[in-house]
């Protein structure tokens, strides 16, 4: 009798322990895809207001055919891109393209007064702001949940019913690619 | 950032329920003054119930009531849009699920305050003057530094405890003066049935009713201190740039304009003190908030990183002193974060004239004036009861319709 009691008790105890590991697998899961989706709304708003920028600066700078038709380019490749690890690519390439963009704005004075380019640049830095916060967010979240993934005990249940590790969301850093290698030979 | 909530929460607790004991024995040894038997119970039902009312009335509108004192109006997208986007931004760096409604005060001093009990309703209200004096990096640092009290639920901390501070402060003048004026007859009455026992509480009562407000102060202020300080390092957290804060900070303490609209009250909610007063240097250990120049040189004295670690160790060598400003679990998971570059807008020096200009517009727009920008570079005003259908711009006389 008193065997069977503290048989109970143990099984008991197991269940409850796996049903927490599991609900808090499923929670960081959740986290992880909630902080994915926000990245995906920003990068969506991003795509959005190129088409307007291309179109309000088209006028003014005639001289940088090039660099417009490599945001463009860069654009349709973000828009097309399937996956964490591809997405995160094509989007660093637009940052670039953007970035290169930023830099020539600097000669163009009369652009720099227009009021709809300048309300279109606000919209545009901030949403890549909201980019690399929400970026971080969401690598952070990745970290929880794949150390949960990984360690013991959680590791059994997450193998058991299927809780894969999340993929980081790295966009290349533009200014440690930028940086001209010098070589001593 | 959990571990930090959770920290914070415990800490609200122990120090609410001290102050909650200080109310209460107040209440106690108070009532006991008045008649020595039954009245102790009644001096804690008594105080128990007046912070309950004032609890109430700030839990329910308390906002409300901080807002329309400081004059503050709400703004949408269109009025600001940058400032719309700051919040936005500082509320995904947060991770914070709500977006708070975003106010302006008709004010030419620079200040913001944040205010909100309720997670899901909370509110950041900026000056005038302080827009019109920041860039986007500045403002982005004082906005990340309001959001922090958000997130730290440090609005409903001070709300809680301010409370009790009140109730504290109003009970024990009403004693002293009750004594003062209308206390002679009631104790020759009762001296007769009671006589030294009485005696002993009114000196007990007398010496609470002095001290407990200085204690409350003391732990009310002294946390409240910290707290700024702990905004700050998560601000510098959320934007992963210090020089912003720092900057924004140096340009408020060095106007010189006073936040009319705020008061003895509401002066622990802003970012910076909005009361200045000249040659307070004694006031240290009753002042809201640390000395600005303090919080100046430690987000400076920031190296390389912007997590809770680097501003901890910016702190220390700051101030010499080894105050946890982080709770040391938070620090322990705190991993390097590195600072990013100022932003691509130039921070250009506004001269004072382009500052009040700036000021003076954002003002009208708050007061639903609407503008015209005419070819001719001139930026035409026009007020909200103006009623013909067109406008005349009065450098090159072209015609705009409205």
């Amino acid at each position: 009798m008193g065997t069977l009691i503290v048989l109970i008790v143990i099984v008991a105890f197991l269940a409850l322990f796996s049903i927490s590991i599991y609900n808090s697998l499923v929670k960081l899961r959740n986290r992880v895809k909630n902080a994915w989706s926000q990245i995906d709304v920003q990068l969506k708003r991003r795509h959005d207001l190129i088409p307007n920028l291309i179109e309000t600066v088209k006028g003014y700078m005639t001289h940088e055919r090039d660099t417009l038709e490599n945001i463009t380019k860069a654009r349709s490749q973000a828009v097309t891109a399937e996956g964490v690890g591809e997405k995160a690519k094509a989007e660093g390439e637009l940052t670039r393209a953007l970035g290169k963009f930023n830099l020539v704005v600097e000669n163009y004075p009369d652009l720099k007064a227009n009021q709809n380019f300048l309300s279109l640049q606000e919209e545009l830095t901030s949403t890549e702001n909201k980019i690399s916060f929400s970026r971080q967010n969401y690598n952070d979240q990745v970290l929880f949940y794949n150390n949960k993934i990984q360690m013991f005990p959680s590791n059994i249940l997450a193998g058991m019913f299927k809780f894969n590790e999340e993929e980081f969301f790295e966009i290349e850093d533009e200014k440690e690619k930028e940086v001209p290698k010098v070589s001593f030979s | 950032m959990w571990e930090l909530i959770q920290a914070n929460k415990r800490k609200s607790i122990i120090l609410i329920i001290s102050m909650g004991i200080l109310l209460v024995l107040l209440g106690y040894v108070i009532g006991s003054a008045y008649s020595p038997d039954g009245g102790g119970v009644a001096g804690v039902f008594i105080a128990l119930m007046l912070w309950g009312i004032l609890y109430i009335i700030s839990y329910t509108s308390g906002s409300k009531i901080l807002l329309a004192v400081s004059g503050a109006k709400e703004v949408t997208k269109d009025i600001h849009p940058q400032l719309y986007n700051i919040v936005e931004e500082m509320k995904i760096a947060s991770g914070h699920p709500f977006m708070p409604k975003i106010y302006i005060i008709d004010s030419a001093a620079p200040n913001a305050f944040a205010t909100g009990i309720k997670p899901n309703n909370t509110a950041i209200a900026v000056t005038a003057g302080l827009l019109g004096r920041l860039n986007r990096d500045e403002l982005q640092g004082v906005i990340a530094h309001e959001m922090s009290h958000i997130v730290n639920r440090d609005v409903l901390f001070m709300t809680v405890s301010g409370i009790m501070l009140g109730a504290i402060v109003l009970i024990s003048e009403v004693f002293i003066y009750s004594l003062w004026f209308g206390g002679g007859g009631r104790y020759s009455k009762s001296s007769k049935d009671s006589g030294q026992g009485q005696i002993i509480f009114i000196v007990i009562a007398i010496a609470f009713a002095i001290l407990a407000p200085i204690a409350a102060r003391l732990l009310y202020f002294a946390i409240s201190r910290k707290r700024e300080y702990l905004a700050d390092a998560s601000a510098v957290r959320f934007t992963r740039y210090p020089e912003g804060l720092a900057s924004a900070l140096e340009k408020i303490s060095r106007s010189t304009e006073e936040l009319k609209k705020a008061n003895k009250v509401t002066a622990p909610m802003y970012i910076a003190n909005p009361l200045k007063k000249k040659g307070r240097k004694l006031n240290d250990l009753t002042s809201t908030h640390p000395p600005i120049s303090e919080r100046i040189r430690i987000l400076r004295g920031i190296a390389k990183s912007a997590d809770f670690n680097a501003y901890q160790t910016a702190f220390n060598k700051v101030t010499g002193k080894e105050t946890d400003i982080i709770p040391p679990a938070e620090l322990k998971d705190s991993t390097p974060i590195n600072i990013r570059g100022a932003m691509g807008i130039p921070a250009v020096g506004l001269t004072q004239k382009q500052t009040q200009r700036n000021v003076g517009d954002l003002i009208m727009k708050l007061n639903d004036y609407s503008f015209i920008n005419c070819n001719c570079g001139v930026k035409i005003k026009i007020p909200p009861d103006y009623k013909k259908k067109i406008v005349f711009c009065p450098r090159c006389g072209r015609e705009h319709k409205l």
